[in-house]
């Protein structure tokens, strides 16, 4: 049963994802590349990673692609966006991708075989995720702490000098 | 198996109890607003008006169901379908009482969480695919609003997990016997009263739709069924919030014996719905400006200064006892 479920949100993401890739309307994509989110949420899940599958929800689909989509309403881009999308994915495009993709498969199936079971058949629970990131992993948590404090400065002195610049005029 | 068609059964009687829910408050918020501004509000048809509830959906479902021709066709329909299902999804965490709940998952809150942040897909994708300016501002303000809201809400909860070592809500509640967290976390309670209102989009927060700069905001193309629908969303939202206030500050389905837990639990949420009624009521819309410094210069600073003190204050007690 839990296979089987498994197995559907596969093949609803992969098929997203390639959805994603070819769509010409850029809404059409990022509503396809949520969608993708969405099902690997629910793979996580099953594979016993219910914290992933909820972070995976709450921070990708619900946080970083609405900001996608804000960005998307902004640039408004209409037809014409359509239009340049429809010449950048002419067939001659899509090769040295293909061929990287499919070595990565090949490498994917060889890794495959080696493993035995699909997943360790242990739930992690939020509690261990916890205990793991600010036990062993604290330093990267740190790392990854300091790296947001220099974005909100960034965004911070950016903001400022565009204000500044409105008083002056 | 019976256990899985129970659940099945119960999740449906909850979807219908919802929905049936939301469709009364429609005539129920419109008769409150009225007693609240001295009018009298819809009271013509049955008893205390409450068929006005009939009409409407009459009224609405036989409504030419129109999509305008210069909008995105698909995302047109999709968006306000995906507010309902996404707010219905909510729902199923909700622990009504000791016995009856759909589902109580380790992950509860943060499932809550994610359900009410994909809400705002439907706010945005609507204002996107109408096609028309005022319901892309609509839809940029709510994209603006909703993302910084749910990072005071999620971080307003964050004391209630704390206190409660776990995000399951059963447990949340349980956890509440010796005192309700609307006491002890008054600072997260305060923050998520305002973030519940403002991702629901309701007045006074309600500058996506803010008829007086925007015609109707993010619905301006939207009518009949599928105007009903952001309607039923937005009423759902309502509801799901109350009955989260009611599950994490107040004791959820928590009382005095002589009554089953899923009463107080509809009482104490049936409070919330009126409280936000009336709220509507009582509070003009802010600008736009203010609202957003409202949320990061003064929410996020009492959200952050109430971790730490219930940090600490966990911490302590740990070591006392």
């Amino acid at each position: 049963m839990m296979e089987s479920l498994f197995y559907m949100a596969g093949f609803v993401a992969f098929t997203a994802t390639v959805l994603s890739l070819s769509r010409t309307n850029a809404t059409h994509a990022l509503i396809y590349l949520i969608i993708s989110l969405l099902a690997v949420a629910v793979m996580f899940y099953l594979m016993g990673a219910p914290f992933a599958a909820a972070l995976e929800i709450v921070v990708y689909a619900g946080a970083i692609m609405v900001l996608f989509v804000f960005v998307i309403m902004m640039l408004n881009l209409g037809q014409a966006g359509e239009q340049r999308e429809r010449q950048w994915l002419a067939p001659r495009i899509w090769i040295v991708p293909t061929l990287l993709a499919l070595i990565l498969l090949v490498e994917m199936a060889l890794a495959i075989t080696q493993i035995s079971g699909t997943t360790s058949g242990v739930e992690v629970t939020p509690k261990e995720v916890g205990l793991t990131l600010f036990g062993p992993y604290l330093l990267a948590v740190e790392i990854a702490s300091m790296l947001l404090l220099a974005g909100l400065v960034g965004a911070y002195h950016l903001g400022r000098r565009s204000i500044d610049r409105s008083r002056q005029s | 198996m019976s256990e899985t068609t129970a659940t099945i059964i119960f999740a449906l009687v909850v979807l219908l109890g919802a929905v049936s829910a939301a469709a009364v408050l429609t005539w129920f918020e419109r008769r409150l607003l009225g007693i609240w501004q001295d009018r009298y509000g819809p009271n013509r048809l049955g008893p205390l008006g409450i068929f006005q509830v009939l009409a409407d959906m009459l009224k609405l479902l036989t409504k030419h169901d129109w999509v305008p021709p210069f909008s995105d066709r698909v995302v047109f329909v999709f968006a306000p379908t995906a507010l309902v299902v996404a707010m219905m999804m909510g729902f199923a965490v909700v622990p009504f009482s000791e016995t009856l709940y759909i589902i109580d998952i380790d992950i509860g809150l943060l499932f809550f969480l994610g359900m009410t942040s994909l809400a705002v897909y439907a706010v945005l994708l609507g204002g996107l695919a109408s096609n028309n300016k005022y319901a892309l501002l609509g839809g940029l303000r709510s994209a603006a609003q909703m993302v910084s809201y749910e990072v005071f809400m999620g971080l307003s909860l964050m004391g209630v997990v704390m206190l409660t070592g776990s995000f399951s809500l059963q447990a949340i509640v349980l956890a509440q016997v010796d005192g309700w967290y609307c006491f002890s976390q008054i600072l997260g309670l305060y923050v998520f009263l305002i973030a519940g209102i403002a991702e629901s989009h309701r007045l006074p927060f309600d500058l996506p739709e803010a008829e007086h700069e925007l015609t109707a905001g993010f619905h301006t193309e939207y009518s009949g069924m599928k105007f009903a629908m952001f309607m039923l969303g937005e009423y759902l939202g309502l509801i799901l919030i109350s009955c989260m206030i009611t599950t994490l500050f107040f004791g959820g389905w928590l009382g005095p014996d002589w009554l089953p837990g899923l009463f107080w639990f509809s009482l104490k949420t049936f409070f919330f719905i009126c409280f936000f009624i009336l709220l509507r009521a009582a509070i003009p819309r802010p600008r736009y400006d203010q609202l957003m410094s409202l949320g990061w210069k003064v929410l996020l600073p009492i959200t952050l200064l109430n971790l730490v003190i219930t940090g600490a204050l966990a911490l302590s007690l740990q070591g006392a006892s």
